[in-house]
């Protein structure tokens, strides 16, 4: 098995997970799959810059150097995803307080509307 | 001293749009905003509101003012390019001026400042930090209408995005929670499929600079050139989102329907960085000249655009408020333009761009008029059902039928014009069939369902019950007054206008000039970048010869 099929294969598998959290009904699940589904696209973005063994990081020597601009790139990802988790998660919050339900639709299912 | 002023403008032009809002945004939050007190009335006549209000609108005036500059610059065809830290592209962020972002920004501009001043009558001070938020979501927009990096793109969505959030739930209320909730999530995840985009570009062509990318889609082989497809295919689906295009405008009536009037006017524009990011990428970098990646999205867009347009209509005839009229008309108009973008011809896309100036601007007056019409309605707000007459059925009433005669389609208003050039477009190509019967058949339909909402508003009207409610005031008609100065303007204009766009399009059909501008004159077809491979060449071999 090469090193990319097992890489692979974890992105989708998290990738699949966060899917499944991000349909369910009560806004934490969402919360936490939209999370894992951050995961997985920082982690997708690192292997678009193509899988590196014994590469350094950064410019170093004469020796291979892996693709430096991906980890950038996923840095930014980083930040904005923590950031707007963040945001979500004290949405999420208020909206429970508002609505008097955390189900996504501010209302538990077959109750009252409004 | 004037003429400094102008040589120092036009030598940070493209950053100062940016920086402009971003700044006095910090100044807005660094005053503060006690906020909390509309409720016991003691906000209206405190001086930092209005400090506050002074500085915003003065910002957003000279922005105005900088992004008529662009536009004057712009119309003369040459590229405005800021290398940011003087970087040289591709390696560093450039930001480009070109005809079509100079036309956004103008537009960002012309439907914020009045927008703004319409939120100063009150909205403003319904939560905290209205002001400053509002000058974060022009950054982002600018910012998206100005870069020329991909990446840089996917940043400046995120600023507007987030500042959407926030003004979203302005105003508060359990409605604008729940609506939030969905609005956030579903942006996260089309965050998340942004990414996967551009790092797919990324691992095809080895740059996110638009110029440059647009250079090595033409000259991919076979396993990189099917990333570059798939790419193009996620990208649609993210810009479509924000475009609000068929599977994926759900969202959007419900969303601004909730939504503060002023805060709903404002995101009239926010479609459009969606509408405005699929000709950037899919017109410009996927376009006719990008070999075998060209055009990857063609059969897609136009039947998805042409179905988007219907639906969007049957939903106004059926929407039960009138927010989600205006909302559903918003889905309806996006269809149009997109119908304009996805027959993929200089002269549809010309059409296309027209129909966008007119439709953000009726449609930023429809959503602040639906406010005043619903203050004087009583218990009934913007209901789609008989209640008392409104106070002033003359001014609202003529400011509706305007409005809606323009947004359905009526000679000699825009919005005539506009669908007229789409039609004219189309004539000759293969859907044209599809088009003409889509476009003609959803300006009658949008007719009915105004037409019915200014009956049920304005005639059927109970005699009994008319609680007494005051007049709207001159300041928040001034605002509704200035889109239908608008609307009229862009029909008067239509000439010089249309003149514009069409060099806006065919300044994007020949992205040659685009790249000769950024990348320096001797890029072109020169292979600048590939996907690192790990191999550092000398430094001797990097010199073009």
């Amino acid at each position: 098995m090469s090193m990319e099929f097992l890489v692979a294969t974890g992105v989708g598998m998290v990738t699949a997970t966060g899917v499944y959290l991000m349909l369910r009904g009560r806004s934490f699940p969402v919360v936490l799959g939209l999370s894992l589904f951050g995961y997985a696209v920082n982690v997708f973005i690192f292997l678009m810059g193509r899988l590196w063994t014994n590469a350094a990081p950064i410019l170093v020597g004469e020796g291979p150097v892996a693709d430096p601009l991906p980890q950038a790139l996923v840095l930014t990802a980083i930040v904005i995803g923590f950031a707007t988790t963040g945001f979500v998660v004290e949405l999420a919050l208020r909206s429970r307080h508002e609505a008097g339900s955390d189900h996504v639709d501010g209302h538990e299912p077959g109750g009252p509307r409004s | 001293m004037s003429g400094a002023i102008v040589a120092f403008w036009l030598q940070h032009a493209p950053v100062l749009s940016v920086v402009l809002p971003l700044l006095t945004a910090v100044v807005l939050l660094l005053i503060g905003d006690a906020g909390g007190m509309a409720g016991q009335g003691g906000a209206h006549d405190d001086a930092p509101l209005r400090w506050r209000r002074r500085i915003s609108l003065a910002s957003a005036s000279l922005g105005l003012l900088m992004a008529l500059g662009l536009v004057q610059h712009a119309t003369g065809g040459e590229l405005l390019v800021y290398r940011l830290g003087d970087w040289p592209a591709p390696f560093g962020i450039v930001m480009v001026v070109d005809r079509l972002s100079a036309l956004m920004v103008l537009l960002t501009y012309l439907v914020a400042v009045p927008v703004l001043w319409y939120a100063a009558s009150g909205w403003d001070a319904r939560g905290r930090y209205f002001h400053a938020v509002f000058q974060f979501q022009l950054m982002g927009l600018s910012g998206a209408f100005l870069t020329g990096d991909l990446f840089n793109l996917f940043v400046f969505f995120e600023v507007l995005l987030i500042a959407s959030y926030v003004l979203l739930v302005h105003g508060q209320g359990r409605e604008r929670f729940r609506m939030g909730v969905h609005y956030v999530v579903l942006n996260l995840v089309a965050s998340g499929l942004f990414l996967v985009g551009l790092s797919l570009v990324y691992a095809a062509t080895g740059t996110l600079n638009m110029a440059d990318v647009g250079q090595r889609l033409a000259q991919l082989q076979d396993p990189h050139l099917l990333f570059a497809r798939v790419a193009a295919l996620v990208l649609l689906v993210v810009f479509g989102l924000k475009a609000a295009m068929l599977p994926l405008y759900f969202w959007l009536p419900g969303t601004y329907a909730a939504a503060s009037a002023p805060v709903a006017a404002l995101f009239a524009i926010m479609t459009k960085v969606g509408v405005y990011s699929i000709v950037r990428v899919h017109w410009q970098l996927f376009g006719s000249e990008a070999g075998s990646a060209a055009l990857a999205v063609a059969d897609w867009l136009l039947p998805l655009a042409l179905t988007t347009s219907v639906l969007g209509v049957l939903g106004a005839l059926a929407a039960h408020t009138m927010g989600r009229l205006v909302a559903y008309l918003t889905v309806s108009s996006v269809g149009t333009i997109l119908a304009g973008v996805g027959l993929f011809t200089p002269q549809a896309l010309s059409a296309a761009l027209y129909y966008t100036l007119h439709s953000t601007i009726v449609i930023a007056g429809l959503f602040l008029l639906v406010e005043l019409i619903a203050a004087q309605r009583g218990d009934a707000v913007d209901r789609l059902q008989p209640a008392h007459a409104v106070r002033e059925p003359v001014v609202l009433g003529v400011m509706m039928l305007f409005g809606a005669a323009s947004a359905a389609g009526l000679p000699p208003l825009p919005g005539f014009l506009g669908k007229l050039m789409v039609l004219e477009a189309s004539s000759g190509l293969l859907a044209q069939a599809w088009v003409w019967s889509v476009v003609l058949g959803v300006g009658f339909l949008t007719i009915v369902g105004l037409a019915r909402a200014g009956v049920i508003v304005f005639w059927h009207v109970q005699p009994v019950g008319g609680a007494v409610t005051s007049g709207s005031s001159r300041r928040l008609l001034a605002p509704v007054w200035a889109f239908m100065a608008l609307t009229l303007a862009l029909a008067v204009l239509a000439s010089p206008v249309k003149r514009y766009t069409d060099a806006a399009a065919a300044q994007l059909s020949a992205p040659a000039d685009y790249v000769r501008s950024v990348l320096g004159a001797d890029a072109l077809g020169r292979s600048t970048t590939r996907p690192y491979g790990g191999r550092r060449a000398p430094m001797s071999q990097e010199k073009p010869p």
